[in-house]
C-alpha cells in the first residue's frame, strides 16, 4: 500500500471509441429516439432547400404550360430564382431554426437523464474529460446517422412530391450535384448541432461533484 | 511518510457541510471529527436526515466540505487536482450504494471491470481479475447478465465486486442493505465482513440496519449533523439491547 497519490491515466481514444460505441449500441432504442429527432429536423431543412434547387433546375427547360403549372402551385419566382422571395427565405430560416431547436433539445434531454450514470463513473475513476469525450463521440455518431438519413429522406420526399406535381420533367433536370451538396451540408449541420447540443450539458455534468450528479433522478 | 500499525486511513477534522437553496440553508454536518484506522469495520448509524450520506460523500471525496479537512491516508483531499482525485476514487476507495448504481447498459463483468479500464489495465488482466471477483461474490456464471436481469441482492453483489476492482484500501458503503430484504441483507453484511477479515479492507458503512452492528468494530452514532457517541465492539452489546 502506498501513501502517495498518483495521477489518473488519460484513456487513449481507441478505448473511448470502443466504450462509446458499446454504450450507444446498448441503448439503441433510446438513442434512436434522439437520432430520429435529428433525422426529422434535418429532413425538414433538406426538403425545403432541395425543392428550391429542383425548381430552379427545371425552370429553364420547362415549356410554357409547365411554367404556368409551377407558378400556379404557389411557388414564387423572383429574378434570383426560386427560394429567394421573402416568404421563401422565411421558410428556409424557419426550417433551420426547427432543426437547431430540435437537435439541441434532444441532446440536452439525453444527457440530463444520464446524470446518475455520470456520477457513478466518476466514482469509479473517470476523468471529466472522459465523460465529455464519451458524449461528444456519441453525438457525432447520432449526428452522422441522423444527418445522412434525414437529408436523404428530405431530398427524396421533395423529389417525389415535385414528381407528383410536375411529372417527369423533374427527373430529366434533377440537379445531382446540388442535391449531393445539400445532403453534405445538411449532414454536417446535423453533426455540428448535435455537438453543440451535447457540449454544454456534458461539460456541466462532467464538472459536477459526483455526489451532486448521483442525487439526480434516474 | 511515517507509517505504523495504527495508521489512520481516514481522518476528518472539523468538517462542516452547509447546503444552500435560495435563502434556505441546511447544516447537514456541524463539525465532525473522526479518525478511522486501517482494517476497521466501522458503521455510521443515525436517524434519517442526520447526515450519514453527507458524511459518506465527504469521506469518499465525492463532494467538497464547506469547511474543515478530510485526509485519506494522511493526504489532504482538498489539495488534490482533478487527476489525483480521479486516481484516489479509482484506486483507494471502492463505493457501494443503496441503489446499487450499476451501469444499466453494461453486463456484470463489464461493470466490474470498468474501474480497471479507468486504471489503465489491459484487457486480459482485467477480464481475468473481473471473473475472479465475480467468483468471490458467487456470480461467476452470471457474468454476461445485465443489471436488469439480476435480483437486487445479485446486483449488490456485482457492486461489491466492482468496489474491489482495484484493491482499494477503503470500501465505503451507503446503506448497502437499504433496498434488500432481511435475508439478502444479511448475506451482503456477511460478505462485507468476510472481505474485511480476509483482505484487511477498511469498511465504512452508513446504515439503518441493526444487523450491521454485530459485525462492526466500532459504531459512530450521528445525530443532527454531529457525532453523538462512538462505541467500541465490547460496549455494543448493551446498546443493541437498548435498540432491540
Ligand atoms: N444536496 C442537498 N441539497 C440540500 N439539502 C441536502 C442535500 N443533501 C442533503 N441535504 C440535507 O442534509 C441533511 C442530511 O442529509 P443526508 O442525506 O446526509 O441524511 P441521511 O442521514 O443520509 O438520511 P437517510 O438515512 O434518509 O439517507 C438532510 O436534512 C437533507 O435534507
Ligand atoms: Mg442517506
Amino acid at each position: 500500500m502506498k501513501t502517495s497519490v498518483e495521477r489518473q491515466v488519460v484513456l487513449p481514444w481507441n478505448q473511448v471509441v470502443r466504450i462509446s460505441f458499446n454504450s450507444i449500441k446498448a441503448r439503441f432504442f433510446r438513442s434512436l429516439i434522439t437520432t430520429l429527432t435529428l433525422t426529422l429536423a434535418v429532413a425538414f431543412v433538406a426538403f425545403t432547400w432541395s425543392s428550391y434547387d429542383m425548381l430552379n433546375a427545371i425552370w429553364p427547360h420547362a415549356d410554357k404550360s409547365l411554367q404556368d403549372l409551377i407558378a400556379s402551385s404557389g411557388y414564387e419566382l423572383t429574378e434570383k430564382g426560386f427560394g429567394s422571395s421573402p416568404k421563401d427565405i422565411w421558410l428556409a430560416i424557419l426550417s433551420v431554426l426547427v432543426c437547431v431547436v430540435g437537435i439541441i433539445n434532444a441532446q440536452l434531454m439525453a444527457v440530463t437523464e444520464r446524470f446518475r450514470e455520470i456520477g457513478t463513473i466518476k466514482c469509479l475513476g473517470a476523468l471529466d474529460s472522459f465523460v465529455v469525450r464519451i458524449f461528444l463521440l456519441e453525438a457525432v455518431y447520432q449526428g452522422l446517422l441522423g444527418g445522412v438519413s434525414g437529408s436523404v429522406l428530405g431530398v427524396l420526399v421533395a423529389t417525389l412530391s415535385l414528381l407528383w406535381k410536375f411529372g417527369f420533367a423533374v427527373v430529366y433536370s434533377w440537379p445531382f450535384q446540388q442535391m449531393l451538396s445539400t445532403i453534405g451540408w445538411a449532414s454536417g449541420l446535423a453533426v455540428f448541432l448535435s455537438l453543440i447540443g451535447v457540449i454544454y450539458p456534458a461539460l456541466v455534468a462532467a464538472k459536477m461533484q459526483p455526489a451532486v450528479a448521483l442525487r439526480a433522478e434516474e | 511518510m511515517y507509517r505504523d500499525e495504527t495508521h489512520n486511513v481516514v481522518r476528518l477534522s472539523e468538517v462542516t457541510k452547509v447546503f444552500r437553496m435560495g435563502t434556505n440553508k441546511v447544516e447537514a454536518l456541524k463539525g465532525v471529527d473522526l479518525t478511522i484506522k486501517t482494517g476497521e469495520y466501522l458503521s455510521i448509524m443515525g436517524p434519517s436526515g442526520s447526515g450519514k450520506s453527507t458524511l459518506f460523500n465527504m469521506i469518499g471525496a465525492l463532494d467538497k466540505p464547506t469547511s474543515g479537512r478530510v485526509f485519506i491516508d494522511e493526504v489532504d483531499v482538498a489539495q488534490l487536482d482533478a487527476y489525483e482525485l480521479a486516481w484516489l476514487r479509482c484506486r483507494k476507495i471502492g463505493y457501494i450504494f443503496q441503489t446499487f448504481n450499476l451501469i444499466q447498459v453494461m453486463t456484470a463483468i463489464e461493470n466490474v471491470t470498468l474501474p480497471m479500464v479507468f486504471a489503465g489495465m489491459n484487457r486480459d488482466e482485467y477480464t481475468e481479475k473481473g471473473m475472479d471477483l465475480l467468483k468471490i461474490v458467487g456470480l461467476a456464471e452470471r457474468y454476461h447478465h445485465k443489471p436488469s436481469e439480476l435480483s437486487g441482492g445479485q446486483q449488490q453483489r456485482v457492486a461489491i465486486a466492482r468496489s474491489l476492482a482495484n484493491d482499494p484500501a477503503i470500501v465505503l458503503a451507503d446503506e448497502p442493505t437499504g433496498n434488500l430484504d432481511l435475508t439478502t441483507g444479511e448475506e451482503i453484511i456477511f460478505l462485507l465482513k468476510q472481505l474485511s477479515k480476509e483482505r484487511g479492507v477498511t469498511i465504512i458503512s452508513a446504515t439503518h440496519d441493526v444487523k450491521m452492528l454485530n459485525v462492526s468494530d466500532r459504531v459512530v452514532w450521528i445525530r443532527d449533523g454531529r457525532i453523538d457517541r462512538i462505541e467500541d465492539r465490547d460496549k455494543l452489546k448493551i446498546s443493541i439491547g437498548e435498540v432491540a
